[in-house]
Formats: C-alpha cells, sequence, structure tokens
C-alpha cells in the first residue's frame, strides 16, 4: 500500500488541483483485478503491434540482405525479366565487357549466386546459398570476418561460411576453421567465417572466388547472375544506369532502387503483410473490445461513487478528468509493459538464428503508442459518456 | 405556525420568520418523469418551508415522493414547475457549475447504503467533501479525523469500508456530512440498514452533531422508532404534504388514536 501511495504522489503531485486526482487512482488501484486485466489488456495489443511489425520489418529487410552485404558497388546490372534477388537470369559472360564500356562506370565485377545442396557430417542434405565473388577485388563478399580473411579464400576449395550458416551445418561445434564439407557433392574447405546479414531464403550462406563458384555449379559459361558497378566520382547514379540500360539493353538499377524492388515483391507475391496485418489488426481489436468493456465495466461499478462525488459538489468537468486520468495511467502503465515486453523477446530472441536481424524500430514503438492512446480513448469514451450523464439523484436509490 | 402553507400564504413569508431562519422554501414544485402517455407526476404541487435549528422529518409511504422532494431540494433535479430556495437562494433557478458550487459549500447527505468510496479509508472518506472544496487531502483528512474522535470512530480512521460495521460506516456517512459545516443536511432513510440499537445511537450522534442554530436537518424515514428525534414531521402522500407538525402535536394525535 505505502508503494501504491507513492506511486499515486509521484504521478498526481501534492497541489489542491491535484487531490481528486489521487482519489481518482486511489479508486483505480482498489480494484486490482480489473486495473491488471486493463493493463495487460493494453500491454499485449503493444507487445503483439510491437512484436509483429518488428518481425515483419526484418523479413522484408532480409529480401535485401545481399544487397546491403555489398556496399563497395552502388549499381547492381541484371536481365530486364529480373524482379527480385531469388529469380535470377543469368547474362552471357560477355555482358561483363559491356558494361564496363559503359561512360559513367568506374569498374564493374561479376557476381555470382545460386542455390547449392549441402551434405553436412551427419549425412543429412541442407540448402544454402551460394556466392560467388570477383576474383580479384573479391567486392561481394561480407566485410566482417569472424575468423580468417578474404585472402584465404584464394586457396584452392576455399570457401567462407556465415556465422549462422556454421551452426547449422557444424551443429554443436564451436566455430573453427579447416571443416570440410560436400558443396553439390564437391569438396569445400572452410577458410573463413562471416558475420552477414540474415537472408529470406536460407540461413546457410557459402561465399567464394566466382570461378570456384562456377566451378561448383558444373554449368559452365554464361553464369554471370549480376554485374556490379561502382559509378565514377562524376557521374551519378541516375546517369550511369540510364546509360548501361541504353547501351547494354540490360537493367541497371542503383543498389537503393534494387532493395526496394526486392522489397516491394514481398510485400505484392506473399502472403506475408496480410498475415502480419492480420495479427496485428485482431490486437487492435482484441485490444479496444477488452479494454473497452473492462473499462466500461470499471466506471459502470463505479457509477454510484461517481454520482455520490456529483451530488457532494464535484463539477462534470472534474469528473471527466478523474475518468480520464485514471484511462491515461491505464494506458501509459499497459503501454510501457507491452513495450517493455516487446523489447525483451527481441532481446533474447535475437540470440536465435532463426530471428537475427529482427529489431524493434523506435518509429513503430512510438506509432504503437498511438494504437495505445487510440485503444484508450476508443475504450473511455463510453465510460466518458456515463460519467458525464450520470444522474446524481440515484445515490438516494437503494 | 405550520410548515405546510398555501402558496399565497407561503409567497408572503419572510425568509426570517418569528427570529426564525428559513432554510428550505419550496413552492408549487410539481416533477413530472417519462414523455407521452408514460408520463408520471411524482410531486404535485409541493409547498414546505423548513426552518434552520430544527429537524424535519419526511415520513410517508413508498412511493409518495419523499426521495424525489429531497433530489428536488438538493438540486440533484429539477422541477418542471414551482421554485425551490434554500437560505434565500433560488436553486431551482441555478444552473451548471454555480449549483454544483452551492452544494458542495451548503448541503451535507447521508445516505441508506452509506454509499462510501471503498477505495478510501475511513478519514478519507470522511474528508472528501473538503477536498471537493479544494482542500490538499492530506488536510482535509486531518480535520476529518477529529470529527472521527468526537463520533468515537478515531481508533477506525484508517480502516476500510468493508472493514466496518454497518452502524460505523453510517457514522463516517454522519462524519462526511458534516465535515465542511454546511447549513443543510438531507438523510435519506439512516437508520434502514441498522438494527434499533444501532439506529437508535446513529441518531443521536446525528442530532448531537447537526443541531445547530443555523443548520437545518431533513430526515427521510420510514423508521417510526426514531420520530421521537424529529422537531417536526412532514407527512407526503401521493406526492402531496397531508400534513406537517411539530414533535408535540404528532404526540398528542398519537396519544388521541391510542
Amino acid at each position: 500500500m505505502l508503494k501504491i501511495g507513492v506511486l499515486i504522489t509521484i504521478l498526481t503531485g501534492t497541489g489542491n488541483t491535484s487531490n481528486m486526482w489521487r482519489i481518482a487512482l486511489k479508486m483505480l488501484f482498489n480494484d486490482q483485478a480489473k486495473y491488471i486485466g486493463l493493463v495487460i489488456g493494453v500491454a499485449f495489443s503493444t507487445l503483439l503491434i510491437n512484436q509483429q511489425m518488428g518481425i515483419f520489418l526484418g523479413l522484408l529487410s532480409r529480401a535485401g540482405a545481399l544487397i546491403d552485404d555489398v556496399p563497395e558497388a552502388n549499381i547492381w546490372v541484371m536481365d530486364p525479366g529480373v524482379k527480385n534477388l531469388d529469380t535470377v537470369f543469368p547474362l552471357r559472360d560477355t555482358e561483363l565487357s559491356r558494361v564496363r564500356g559503359v561512360e559513367g562506370v568506374q569498374w564493374a565485377v561479376p557476381y555470382f549466386k545460386a542455390m547449392a545442396t549441402v551434405r553436412t557430417q551427419t549425412g543429412q542434405l541442407e540448402s544454402a546459398l551460394l556466392v560467388g565473388a570477383d576474383d580479384q577485388s573479391m567486392v561481394g563478399i561480407p566485410s566482417v570476418f569472424v575468423m580468417g580473411s578474404a585472402e584465404d579464400l584464394r586457396k584452392p576449395d576455399a570457401v567462407a561460411v556465415n556465422e549462422d550458416g556454421f551452426g547449422k551445418v557444424w551443429r554443436g561445434e564451436k566455430i573453427s576453421l579447416g571443416n570440410t564439407v560436400e558443396l553439390n557433392d564437391r569438396r569445400a574447405v572452410v577458410v573463413a567465417i562471416i558475420k552477414d546479414s540474415p537472408k529470406f531464403t536460407s540461413s546457410i550462406t557459402f561465399y567464394t572466388r566466382y570461378s570456384q563458384a562456377l566451378a561448383y555449379t558444373n554449368n559452365g559459361r554464361n553464369q554471370l547472375s549480376f554485374v556490379l558497378v561502382r559509378t565514377s566520382p562524376d557521374y551519378t547514379e541516375k546517369e550511369v544506369t540510364e546509360n548501361i540500360n541504353a547501351q547494354t539493353g540490360l537493367m541497371a538499377l542503383s543498389s537503393s532502387d534494387f532493395r526496394d524492388k526486392a522489397v516491394q515483391y514481398v510485400i505484392d507475391n506473399t502472403g506475408i503483410p496480410v498475415s502480419f496485418g492480420t495479427v496485428i489488426a485482431l490486437g487492435i481489436i482484441v485490444g479496444v473490445c477488452v479494454v473497452g468493456l473492462m473499462f466500461n465495466l470499471f466506471v459502470l461499478e463505479n457509477l454510484k461513487h461517481f454520482a455520490v462525488l456529483k451530488a457532494i459538489g464535484t463539477s462534470n468537468f472534474r469528473l471527466i478528468g478523474m475518468v480520464a486520468l485514471q484511462a491515461c495511467v491505464v494506458g501509459f502503465v499497459g503501454y510501457g509493459t507491452g513495450l517493455g515486453a516487446a523489447a525483451m523477446f527481441f532481446e533474447f530472441a535475437g540470440r536465435n538464428p532463426n530471428f537475427a536481424g529482427f529489431f524493434l524500430p523506435w518509429q513503430i514503438a512510438i506509432a504503437s503508442g498511438g494504437v495505445a492512446a487510440a485503444i484508450i480513448a476508443l475504450a473511455s469514451m463510453v465510460a466518458l459518456r456515463r460519467v458525464l450523464f450520470i444522474e446524481p439523484a440515484i445515490v438516494f436509490r437503494g | 405556525m405550520p410548515m405546510s402553507q398555501t402558496h399565497d400564504q407561503a409567497t408572503s413569508t419572510n425568509i426570517q420568520t418569528e427570529q426564525r431562519t428559513l432554510a428550505v422554501q419550496c413552492r408549487g414544485v410539481i416533477k413530472e418523469f417519462g414523455a407521452g402517455q408514460a408520463r408520471i407526476r411524482v410531486l404535485r404541487g409541493i409547498d414546505l418551508d423548513i426552518y434552520a435549528g430544527e429537524t424535519t422529518f419526511l415520513v410517508g409511504p413508498s412511493g409518495c415522493g419523499k426521495t424525489t422532494l429531497i433530489s428536488v431540494i438538493a438540486g440533484l433535479l429539477r422541477p418542471n414547475e414551482g421554485t425551490v430556495s434554500l437560505y434565500g437562494e433560488m436553486t431551482s433557478q441555478m444552473r451548471g457549475g454555480a449549483l454544483v458550487h452551492f452544494r458542495a459549500i451548503n448541503l451535507g447527505f447521508v445516505f441508506q447504503q452509506f454509499n462510501l468510496l471503498p477505495a478510501l479509508n475511513a478519514a478519507e472518506n470522511a474528508a472528501v467533501p473538503l477536498v471537493v472544496q479544494g482542500m490538499s487531502l492530506s488536510k482535509a483528512v486531518r480535520k476529518a479525523s477529529e470529527l472521527l474522535e468526537r463520533l468515537e470512530m478515531g481508533k477506525h480512521k484508517n480502516k476500510y469500508p468493508n472493514q466496518l460495521s454497518g452502524g460505523q460506516q453510517q457514522r463516517i456517512a454522519i462524519a462526511r456530512a458534516l465535515v465542511h459545516n454546511p447549513r443543510l443536511v438531507i438523510c435519506d432513510e439512516p437508520t434502514a440498514s441498522l438494527d434499533a440499537q444501532t439506529g437508535h445511537a446513529v441518531m443521536e450522534m446525528l442530532q448531537e452533531l447537526a443541531g445547530a442554530p443555523d443548520r437545518a436537518v431533513i430526515v427521510v424515514t420510514h423508521d417510526s422508532r426514531i420520530y421521537s428525534f424529529a422537531d417536526r414531521i412532514a407527512t407526503m402522500s401521493d406526492g402531496q404534504i397531508t400534513s406537517v407538525k411539530t414533535k408535540q402535536e404528532s404526540q398528542l394525535t398519537s396519544d388521541v388514536n391510542h
């Protein structure tokens, strides 16, 4: 009780005008079951909105993860039919030279990307992403090495594997170098461990030289997935993409445009937005219903007490202030609890590779605060109306 | 002088009559509920004077309009016709904030079901009218505690309503009704939820504390055991005042009937 008393004093201050607020909070905290129920209602909605939105945005960001991992290139050149990173139409090897010849191109390198089959040490097969980067510059290999280096990839059969992928292929083993693996039935030796961005389709990614990647796929020539380009300092991305489009007939996109295109493809062609949107909408609807019903019940049960206060001489304005304060406290505590729970989810779930890269953007946290406020506003609207139009003469009814 | 008067007689009455202050003056009060064919006239032209320094009982059968009348007097219901004035102020014509403010300063209530706030302890409950008037909660509680001491409730001042007996709760309600020194105390069936002994004790306490030359007390009751506490008894029937008698007149009538 002492703690609640201190909390009330902190919330209302000690001025004369705040005394009715103190009574309002005592009324709220006195009915602990309903108070906790109200807080849980708001907290549940807030948690659901933040958790689902965080995962949704995390998933979308995975659609462009490969692009994010190659910050050196600012233009990606591909077949005009390509709609996203996962559906690749190979280019002829000669296209690389043509792109290099376009005005405004500082450098252009080949980039290979394909799915491969990995046989783990326990004999199980796993699907993995195979990335081939330029043999000379190694552009295309993420820059963060947990173990080993880009230079190690120049060795025969050398591959680098991402940190999360290592855990999947060699379950239970501490990350180390020198492990061998069968990649499309060919031997590969792990010479480096890389920290990369989590991908949409596969959590195991092997990185190697472009020529080595072609060898793993056994498909021979004309397997160029993308051409990565850096624009000359004197040219803009727009100028260079237009030049490439015009002179080669290929499709050149800036990294950011390609990323947006990949994300948009996921939004347009998967049920993910609808699925997450439905859960979020349900969270809001359940929040409004639960909080609305409970808050109305709370006010209904206290209606006679509000009537007593009104009969004694409390103005409508003050009574509305009391109910609004009760609603605000429920909203703030519920929102804080829900946001805290969501933050804990991302903190602890982020340690699991399956949830790697998921996060709670501050914009979503603020937006969910707006939703919590809307839930409380909707929920308390009917209650406020009840209090406003309460007939104080009901105090004389037995 | 009888308290029930004709309208003409009453309008000529000054606020000061026979050195007594007129606390409540009702003239031609009509109150209706519902609309259209469902409209019911509950008060049918009430004329009533209540004087300060007196305890007036309002008695009559259930449904005769007693509760409606005290609601109108208290400004909780607005009459359809007629006027109500309290200590010379025409409360039936007051609107909004003015009426609320007037009620906060001048009126105290004791209810049949006590109507204490369960979230507040005894002292806080008794202090509510002072808080409503703007006094700080701590100061109001101090003042209320002094009154609770006089009501022999000092040791219970930190207890919550659900920890108190009916009689104890009604004492807290009396303290709440009197803590801000109102000029009119309205009690609705104050002993109905209490046993005879406790009811008697509560009425003694109410008379002792509320009785003051400048204060009027109205008690609505069915409980004939407490009629002895009345200075006057106004009897209602079917929405009208049928008689107003002093305690002596009532006793005389009772003796004659026996």
